[in-house]
């Protein structure tokens, strides 16, 4: 099942992946990883993986997809945006809706149905919205669940709404030309607004409560999470690697080497007679499209989204993991999503053990952010390739 | 039931009244003990409610036992305990959990017990209130002017009719100008609302026009209170406020509703009102010859809720035009509780002659809010504007530096406890700790990075999470108060309509000290001379002489220790905690980009029309806070859109790019 | 049809999760309580009492012949980790109950993950109501244990007529300002006597706010404030009512979410008089108090500790829960649920406590005055109120109701006399 992920089957152009040795390598390393996470999980396999971690890691794939379209939108193109979590979880929003909408309308036919007479459709949409909102007081169900029932609907709102928020947000910017700091700024804001519009309950999308019971898929609510855990894992294999397939293919030709060029200085690309603002509304924008599918993938296994993971420190933890992954090169931002993301989920989580000094206490939970932060100010300066960078050293060793 | 509380209270008013009056009763106290009073009033006494305490108040009246004013006192007051063991009342004295019992008739002390053993009896607000009014009397004419004054406000709060005579007799020998002024508006207001006669209302009434104080206008909608209400036809000997026209000022369902209520039209069945009469009507898989797999829309609901209403099994529908001619057969009015029409309309041109000078009045104060808000902003900005727009260093630590500073305020309040001189020392305290952290941190991180902006807002960001996350590790994670002495803690009241919070005030005059600080140096002095040359042209200035290095750090520096001594003011008028920074980095960025790069000026400007967008928003809708904030940040995006170097723009060589 | 599947999968799963359970020492409690992050204020407090109330268990012999071992665990305030831990503790640590959770989002999170699993949980802090979930009993107040008495006492002991419903904009304000909002009408108030707003999380601005409030004294009638504002919003809010001067006999506040652990940080001599509404408060004078009080400052080494109303809802629910586990004889989930129902354990503010079938306590409601050191006084004390799962002052909850013993259902419509569904809605 997990050869669907295989190098073998997807070959667009010979020359490309020769090009690119690193794409076949990932490629591989991804295969054989799912193919190992699935062969020792509880729900396929020998049960060696519990389905907590088998969640865990699905999701972590997730972070690291929206890893590299980060470092494509910085690394390569040089546009720090602090709004990219954002994106993730609209799409998550997205697939969310029809998640609780669908399960929600499954109940509800069961419970009304088993009346004396058939439901209305109307009867049916106020039943369900008032599980939906009973919870926050209220039984209305707001305009923007109007397509909520319709799975082919919301897959489209998981593209369609983070693209469109990034097209308009980033024409705006990008045709006043605001670029640099003032843009991550600007970003940042964006983030910002959006997360305070979400907190509010008024918004219809169940304020700081966010939408829960996301791990529960309608038409197989009888499979065990085990088993659904594994689809998931798969599902996220697949997206990360047509995804590092999609952005390698973006940054190897000549594509690439304009965005890298935009990067590096705007102006002198502006005077070659490039729109250097469409180049970075694509960029902008396919990034955020990817993102937000990303986003989709990610909160159905963790089951819960509520605005909080949109704050504004998400997408600056984002930026964190691909500055110390190594921005620039896409293996770069995978290894700094999965190595960052663990690790704090390890730490924070009370896995490691706590570091007993004599006069001090290393309570993990506790330093683990100073250490991040720290750590962050010292790649920044000292170590501005990241982990990425060590690569160089054994690429440069073999003649 | 409320009016017969009312009564009651009246009737204990009045005797104590009475007693006051007459000194011959006074003299000839009645010689129960209070003790055996209270006996028969026992329960009550020892579980008041304001429910039974009217009844209580009237008994201890009536019974007239020495010492009762005192012990009405001491009840309100919590310090009555009551022995279970025999339901006896006494006083006491406490000493540690010992309690030593008093005797309430002889103050003999009578035993000394533990707090479990007896209970201490906790009148509530509500009883205490009405204890309050009961001994207004008393309290009036008290030698301490505190008293007389709280007995004043106490009448104001619950206003009765009865109080004007005692009113009358202490204003008559009041000596002091302001207690005696008080007084003169609570007979006012009090003539207003309850006198008998009509023209003495009216002119009472005509007295309050344009007075925008809380009482008077509260007496104005008292007067001015309606109830709905409908007639077949207008009554005569009501006080009609206006008539409401069905479909414009009441819409038809509520109107019917109202036919409803009354009994005087059939209910309309809702659509769930239906489905259960179908529900109950299911015969061999039809409702009314519909079979019941089509029930699944209205119309089809509707037929067969037809077909059973033609068979006589359920109520009628009720159709629009039902509705319709059902409420054109009634008049629908409001009218107004008070019968007296010259009274109202008195009221009510008072009130519209008020009403825009409560507008007014709200404007000012909104204003007033806004500004506080500005100068809030503008403080946390203000370093920011230094170090961001005259440095060109994008310092996302900021915020914590502000919090930096306002921990430093709550750590010096807790070594120093006398608030005046903990502020005194806290505010240089915070812009020394955080001067040298702004130091240390350009020193360390920045320097090095000068070249690569992007960066430093890496840097810092980095830089921001570890501060956080260690002042959770030293402070917790619950919000911190830094509490303003006690002559910033009050408010400045010019009307009961505008008031400003004396800290606000302060915050204010210390937005402005450092604006005229801040251009003092940037303009007058020779750092701000070296500031400028080097954000310029930092090759030329250093062949000037000019040590860039030394003028960097400084100048960092000082944008660091601004953010402190700002930390400590946004301590004192909300929470200090380790995630405040976060909430005014996002907006402190904003002010300054708003404002125009580079001017503190522009950052003034920002702070102000950022304060006063959030304020006015909050105006148009304020159910919801959040919404005020989001509105804010759309506007402020949209707003970089179109003026991209913010306000006051700078031009010239000193605009950089 | 889908209830007697869905039965006899929780029953499969009860089997899987809980049968070895029975003969295992030591018997595992999971701890779920934020001991970082935005929550850990409040929580890590239950952590300790959680260990305090597990080792004084273990001195009187544990149960069932079992040492009790508490497995504590940190959702680090990061609402999707509660569901991930709580899978954790029940399929990896086997835990046989669980007691844990602040806010009703993570409650929210979690509860997929408790049904599926058919785990046993314990919910200690009052709460919006609307649920009531077979696998979770709710040891803290429901909105008819708090903020009904609550507007009660506002109604009849201090004559307020116009209400300033403040709170802070997530779903336990909503919900209860909701229920309120009709109660009030209910019971004759005027829909423009009452005024509602929502700020966010750590609302810092509060000047406008309050003086909308003063304003409504304008309309002649009493003004009084019941405030759902959460955590650190509250230090602004009081600050600000202090510095305008509003003293609680002009406007009394009522707060469901200030207690004495929220006041510890603050200077309450300006607040005195304003009130809260809770189940418990430090001050009650009784024996159990005292017991309780100086076993909890033994425990954390420190007089200076407060005590508050969560604190006693997990002394009263662990104490139900091995008195339910030494009935049952067994830690099986199911077996132990029902031993639960009818459950008695003495209140610390005196009475009993009943745990009711619809997984709900009879508690009683108080209403405590701040004082100058930070304490209450405790001012009204009613007998024990059966805590309702749902609110029949809502429109969509009017019919339902839940008993999980006799219905066997947690959301059942009696107005069609059919379970709307077995689990609860997230």
């Amino acid at each position: 099942m997990t050869i669907m992920t295989s190098p073998e089957t997807i070959t667009p152009r010979r020359s490309f992946l020769r090009d690119n040795p690193s794409v076949l390598w990932f490629m591989g390393l991804l295969g054989l990883f799912t193919l190992i996470v699935t062969l020792l999980s509880e729900g396929m396999g020998m049960g060696v993986i519990s389905t907590n971690l088998v969640k865990i890691l699905g999701m972590t794939l997730c972070l690291c997809l929206i890893a590299i379209a980060m470092d494509v939108v910085w690394g390569y193109c040089g546009i720090l945006s602090l709004g990219h979590f954002a994106f993730f979880g609209l799409g998550g929003y997205a697939i969310g809706m029809w998640l609780m909408y669908a399960r929600t309308e499954i109940v509800i036919r069961d419970s009304l149905g088993r009346g004396a007479i058939p439901p209305t459709e109307r009867e049916v949409s106020e039943g369900v919205a008032s599980q939906i909102f009973g919870v926050v007081g209220s039984s209305e169900l707001p305009l923007i669940w109007s397509f909520a029932g319709s799975l082919p609907a919301q897959l489209a709102l998981v593209v369609l709404v983070p693209g469109v928020l990034a097209l308009v947000f980033g024409w705006l910017a990008f045709r006043s030309r605001v670029t640099g700091v003032y843009l991550s700024i600007l970003t940042q804001a964006m983030t910002l607004a959006l997360s305070l519009y979400l907190f509010q309950n008024d918004t219809g999308l169940r304020g700081n409560n966010g939408l829960s019971g996301l791990q529960n898929i309608p038409g197989a609510l009888e499979v065990p999470q085990a088993v659904i855990s594994v689809w998931f894992f798969w599902a996220s294999a697949l997206a990360l690697g047509l995804g590092y397939l999609l952005f390698a293919w973006v940054v190897s030709g000549k594509f690439g080497s304009v965005i890298r060029a935009i990067r590096d200085n705007e102006a002198r690309v502006r005077f070659l007679g490039y729109n250097v603002e469409g180049y970075k509304l694509f960029v902008f924008t396919l990034t955020a499209v990817v993102a937000g599918i990303a986003g989709a993938l990610y909160y159905p296994q963790a089951g819960i989204i509520n605005p909080a993971e949109i704050a504004p420190i998400a997408s600056i933890y984002l930026a964190v993991w691909v500055a110390i992954g190594g921005r620039g090169r896409l293996y770069g931002a995978v290894i700094g999503a999965a190595f960052v993301s663990l690790l704090s989920s390890w730490l924070t989580g009370g896995g490691a053990p706590n570091v007993d000094l004599g006069l001090f206490r290393i309570v993990w939970t506790d330093w683990w952010l100073v250490l991040l932060g720290l750590g962050f100010v010292a790649v920044t300066l000292f170590f501005p390739k990241g982990i990425g960078g060590l690569f160089d050293y054994l690429v440069r060793k073999q003649p | 039931m409320k009016a017969c509380l009312m009564l009651r209270r009246l009737c204990a008013f009045a005797l104590i009244w009475q007693l006051i009056l007459s000194p011959v009763m006074a003299q000839d106290e009645s010689d129960t003990p209070l003790q055996d009073v209270l006996q028969t009033v026992q329960s009550e006494v020892a579980n008041p409610s304001r429910g039974t305490v009217p009844a209580v108040l009237q008994a201890l009246m009536a019974a007239d036992a020495p010492g009762t004013v005192d012990f009405l006192r001491t009840w309100s007051d919590r310090e009555v305990y009551e022995r279970p063991a025999d339901g006896l009342f006494f006083y006491a004295t406490a000493e540690g959990s010992s309690l030593t019992l008093i005797d309430i008739d002889t103050g003999a002390e009578v035993a000394t017990v533990t707090s479990r053993d007896v209970s201490q009896i906790r009148p509530n607000a509500g009883v205490r209130r009405e204890i309050g009014a009961s001994l207004v009397a008393f309290e009036l004419t008290h030698p301490d002017a505190d008293r007389r004054m709280a007995a004043l406000a106490s009448a104001a709060r619950s206003p009765d009719p009865d109080q004007l005579p005692a009113i009358r007799a202490a204003r008559a020998e009041e000596e002091d100008s302001a207690i005696a002024a008080r007084m003169d508006r609570l007979i006012a207001l009090l003539v207003a609302r309850y006198d008998q006669d009509s023209t003495t209302r009216v002119e009472a009434i005509g007295a309050l026009r344009g007075d925008v104080s809380t009482p008077a206008r509260s007496v104005l909608n008292q007067l001015l209170a309606t109830r709905a209400d409908f007639a077949e036809t207008l009554p005569e000997d009501v006080n009609i406020a206006r008539i409401k026209t069905p479909g414009e000022d009441i819409s038809l369902s509520a109107a019917y509703a109202v036919l409803v209520g009354a009994d005087l039209a059939p209910a309309a069945p809702g659509r769930n009102a239906i489905r259960d009469a179908l529900r109950a009507n299911v015969v061999d898989g039809q409702v009314g010859g519909v079979p019941v797999h089509q029930l699944d829309n209205d119309a089809d609901r509707i037929a067969a809720y037809q077909a059973l209403e033609d068979a006589g099994i359920v109520p009628p529908l009720v159709t629009e035009a039902d509705v319709a001619d059902a409420v054109s057969q009634y008049v629908f009015f409001d009218a107004y509780l008070e019968p007296d029409a010259a009274v109202t309309t008195a009221a009510e041109a008072a009130r519209s002659s008020t009403s825009l000078r409560v507008s007014g009045y709200q404007f000012l104060s909104l204003s007033l809010d806004a500004l506080s808000l500005a100068s809030i902003f503008f403080l946390a900005a203000i370093g920011l504007a230094i170090t961001f727009g005259v440095m060109r260093v994008i310092n996302m630590a900021h915020g914590e530096f502000i919090m930096m500073g306002a921990y430093t305020g709550y750590v010096v309040q807790t070594i120093i406890p006398n608030y005046t001189a903990s502020l005194a020392v806290a505010l240089p305290l915070a812009f020394a700790v955080t001067f040298l952290a702004g130091v240390v941190m350009e020193r360390l991180v920045i320097r090095h990075l000068y070249t690569r902006p992007l960066e430093t807002l890496l840097a810092t960001f980095g830089i921001s999470i570890a501060l956080q996350q260690l002042a959770k590790n030293i402070f917790g994670t619950q919000a911190r108060p830094v509490t303003a002495p006690d002559w910033l803690a009050g408010a400045i009241q010019i009307n009961d309509l505008v008031s400003v919070a004396a800290v606000r005030v302060g915050i204010f005059v210390m937005a402005a000290l450092f604006l005229l600080l801040l251009l003092y140096i940037l303009n007058r002095t020779r750092l701000g001379l070296e500031v400028r040359a080097v954000t310029q042209n930092p090759g030329m200035a250093a062949s000037m002489g000019i040590n860039p290095d030394r003028i960097n750090m400084l100048t960092f520096g000082l944008g660091s220790g601004i953010a402190g001594v700002a930390g400590v003011a946004i301590g004192l008028v909300a929470q200090v905690t380790s995630e405040m920074g976060a909430n005014y980095i996002v907006q402190s960025f904003m002010t300054v980009v708003v404002g125009g790069v580079g001017s503190v000026f522009g950052t003034l400007a920002g702070a102000a029309l950022i304060g006063s967008l959030q304020k006015g928003i909050e105006w148009f809708n304020p159910a919801n806070t959040l919404a005020a904030q989001t509105f804010m940040v759309l506007f402020i995006i949209l707003f970089i859109q179109f003026r991209p170097k913010g306000i006051v723009a700078l031009k010239g060589r000193a605009a950089g790019d | 049809m889908m209830k007697k599947t869905l039965l006899s999968a929780a029953a499969i799963t009860a089997l899987m999760t809980a049968a070895p359970a029975m003969a295992d020492c030591p018997i595992k409690v999971g701890v779920l309580h934020s001991l970082s992050g935005s929550m850990a204020i409040s929580e890590t407090t239950l952590r300790d009492v959680m260990q305090m109330l597990v080792a004084e268990q273990n001195a009187k012999g544990g149960v069932l012949g079992c040492e009790l071992e508490a497995v504590v665990v940190d959702p680090a305030s990061d609402w999707p980790l509660f569901a991930e831990l709580t899978r954790q503790l029940l399929t990896v640590d086997e835990v046989d109950v669980i007691f844990g959770a602040w806010t009703s989002v993570s409650r929210k999170a979690l509860l997929p993950v408790l049904e599926e699993l058919n785990g046993l949980f314990f919910y200690p802090v009052q709460y919006e109501g609307q649920e009531s979930s077979r696998n979770v009993f709710y040891t803290g107040a429901a909105p008819n244990q708090q903020a009904i008495p609550a507007v009660d006492y506002f109604i009849d002991e201090l004559g307020v007529e116009s209400f300033a419903l403040l709170g802070t904009d997530y779903v336990y304000p909503r919900t209860t300002n909701a229920i309120l909002e009709s109660y009030l009408l209910s019971k004759g108030i005027a829909a423009e006597d009452i005024f509602v707003n929502y700020t966010p999380f750590g609302h810092a601005d509060w000047s406008t706010i309050v003086s909308d409030v003063v304003g409504l004294g304008a309309g002649g009638k009493q003004v009084g404030v019941i405030s759902t504002i959460n955590g650190d919003a509250n230090v602004g809010f009081y600050t600000e009512l202090a510095a305008q001067g509003v003293s609680a006999d002009d406007i009394p506040v009522v707060a469901f979410s200030v207690g004495e652990e929220e006041l510890s940080g603050l200077d309450t001599s300006r607040l005195v008089g304003h009130l809260a509404a809770w189940n418990y408060f430090m001050s009650a004078d009784t024996p159990e108090n005292e017991a309780f009080i100086t076993a909890w400052h033994e425990f954390i080494g420190s007089t200076d500790r407060v005590t508050n109303d969560p604190m006693e809802a997990h002394y009263i629910g662990f104490n139900m829960w091995v008195n339910a586990v030494e009935a049952a004889g067994t830690t099986d989930v199911d077996a132990v649920r029902e031993a639960m129902w009818g459950q008695e354990f003495p209140n610390l503010t005196g009475g009993m406590a009943v745990m009711n079938t619809n997984h709900h306590l009879s508690k009683p409601v108080l209403i405590g005055e701040i004082r100058a050191d930070g304490q209450f006084d405790i001012i009204s004390q009613t007998p024990e109120v059966a805590g309702e799962a749902w609110s029949p002052f809502l429109e969509e909850s009017a019919s339902w109701t839940s008993d999980w013993q006799e219905l066997e259902c947690g959301m059942y419509d009696t107005a069609t006399d059919t379970c709307v569904q077995l689990t609860s809605n997230y």
